[in-house]
């Protein structure tokens, strides 16, 4: 069950430019495909890191980096695109 | 197996149905007036949208109406860019009233002050029965036609809410999405033309008829299209549940358990099975997903025996990667570079040492990367083909050899 304040990687895919800076400030959660983009850790961002993944928001030259609550996060992709079917059994 | 509901009526050679015959053979459209109702009688038919993903109809309309406060917008959605699919372009240009009913039946249900029918540019007999449609009846809200381009994408409800306001047909990706803002700021319920069809029927006669149709576990009737290897091919309405073997077998076509080749099941967002997999397959959205393939928009295309997959796939995913919105790096980058080395693994001789190894860890990194679903749709494409065509992926990368003798050295 995810805690309330839990908070989720999300990158602006069409923001992004592939500088990064974010697999520096935080490597144990990005890394970066053969063209530089990053390729994010699934899950919520664990406590102990919260703070290394507000500052790859602060400092992502085209603020591409965000940071948005689990719950959001989840309903959003299990409601509208990975799940589709989850809430209906039809019988 | 077949089962005539959206397509029952005057044969479909005969084009569109007009209002006045449409309303003899159904009678007049039923209202959507009191809150909720129509709502309420979609969620227990279980009807799920007919644009590819089968998200289910009613969560998008309360979704709408929710946020909506008497002012949404309704798109009807009848894009059509997958190459394989004409599904939607034959409704259009057939039935065109079904589809207004569906409209505006929705318009009433979401609170909506704005329709917008979006067709693609590239299905001029659908333009046409369309906007004349609209003009043989008094829509009950404004109601504008908008040529939609003829990409790929540009049927992306992102992309449909974007072109319609006046901007490019590419995804937008980050939240708001259309449900919460879109057409001009408002709510949007971007809904497939097959799928407001259905509603036309289902407001007509109820939920339970409309479950009374289709053995496997979704209910109802679908519209697909039947191609490739076939003597007949073209749209049908199927029985959900119908099985890979008997539509073929409809189409003049053979898909059995002995028979070799493969089929392609969703058009190019969706996964190949060998025959002797696809004989039995169940069509229905939960079934071909389950099977590692996807019922998508309806497409059943049936690779001629002697054809070769990997070919047929270094094809699709070339258009694919042609046809990104060019605004994610790794779609951009990424899909290319798959799209690229598929292509000299099919050319045999050409291929790289380290193409299929290239392709296999790539076609596992693109999901969830992009704005839109494209580049998730087209590696899970080829993850398909990888599993259905692995003795023809080996023939090629370690013999150089291929089912397509006479076609050697050469992909397109």
């Amino acid at each position: 069950m995810a805690r309330d304040d839990a908070v989720t990687i999300a990158i602006d895919r069409i923001a992004c430019d592939g500088r990064g800076l974010c697999a520096e400030l935080l490597p144990e959660l990005i890394e970066l495909d053969d063209w530089g983009y990053p390729i994010v850790a699934p899950g919520a961002v664990p406590p102990h890191l919260i703070e290394h993944a507000r500052r790859a928001v602060t400092y992502c030259p085209v603020l591409a980096f965000k940071l948005r609550p689990t719950a959001t996060a989840d309903s959003r992709a299990s409601g509208l695109a990975r799940q589709p079917f989850a809430a209906r059994q039809p019988g | 197996m077949t089962a005539t509901r959206l397509l029952a009526g005057p044969p479909i050679a005969t084009g569109a149905e007009t209002l006045a015959d449409h309303r003899q053979r159904l009678g007049p459209r039923p209202r959507a007036t009191r809150r909720g109702e129509l709502t309420a009688t979609l969620d227990r038919s279980g009807l799920l949208g007919r644009g590819g993903a089968a998200f289910p109809a009613a969560r998008k309309w309360a979704a709408v109406a929710d946020r909506a406060g008497g002012d949404a917008v309704v798109l009807v959605n009848g894009a059509e860019g997958e190459p394989l699919s004409a599904k939607d372009q034959t409704l259009m240009t057939a039935r065109p009233h079904l589809v207004l009913d569906g409209a505006e039946l929705a318009a009433e249900a979401v609170g909506a002050r704005r329709i917008v029918v979006y067709v693609g540019g590239g299905h001029a007999n659908s333009v046409r029965a369309m906007q004349r449609a609209v003009t043989e009846r008094d829509m009950v809200a404004p109601t504008q036609l908008v040529i939609a381009p003829t990409t790929y994408v540009a049927g992306e409800e992102s992309a449909a809410v974007q072109f319609v306001d006046g901007g490019d047909a590419r995804p937008t990706g980050v939240p708001p999405r259309p449900f919460e803002r879109g057409v001009g700021g408002r709510p949007t319920l971007v809904q497939n033309v097959e799928t407001l069809a259905h509603v036309a029927l289902i407001a007509r006669y109820g939920d339970g008829w409309y479950r009374d149709v289709g053995s496997g576990p979704t209910r109802g009737t679908a519209l697909v299209t039947v191609g490739g290897d076939v003597a007949h091919p073209g749209v049908t309405e199927i029985a959900y549940g119908t099985t890979v073997r008997d539509l073929v077998a409809v189409a003049g076509g053979s898909v059995d358990r002995s028979s070799g080749g493969a089929v392609l099941l969703g058009g190019y967002f969706g996964g190949w099975l060998r025959a002797e997999e696809a004989s039995d397959q169940l069509l229905d959205p939960r079934s071909c997903r389950d099977a590692g393939s996807a019922f998508g928009c309806g497409v059943v295309h049936v690779l001629p025996l002697g054809r070769c997959g990997v070919i047929a796939t270094a094809r699709i995913l070339d258009y694919m990667a042609g046809q990104s919105a060019a605004q994610c790096g790794p779609c951009v980058f990424g899909l290319r570079a798959i799209a690229d080395a598929t292509a000299r693994i099919a050319s045999v001789g050409s291929a790289r040492s380290d193409d299929v190894a290239h392709v296999v860890r790539w076609s596992g990194q693109l999901a969830g990367r992009g704005a839109c679903k494209h580049p998730d749709g087209a590696v899970a494409l080829l993850r398909s083909a990888l599993r259905t065509f692995a003795d023809e992926f080996d023939r090629h990368e370690r013999f150089g050899a291929c089912v397509e003798a006479g076609r050697q050295g050469r992909v397109a």
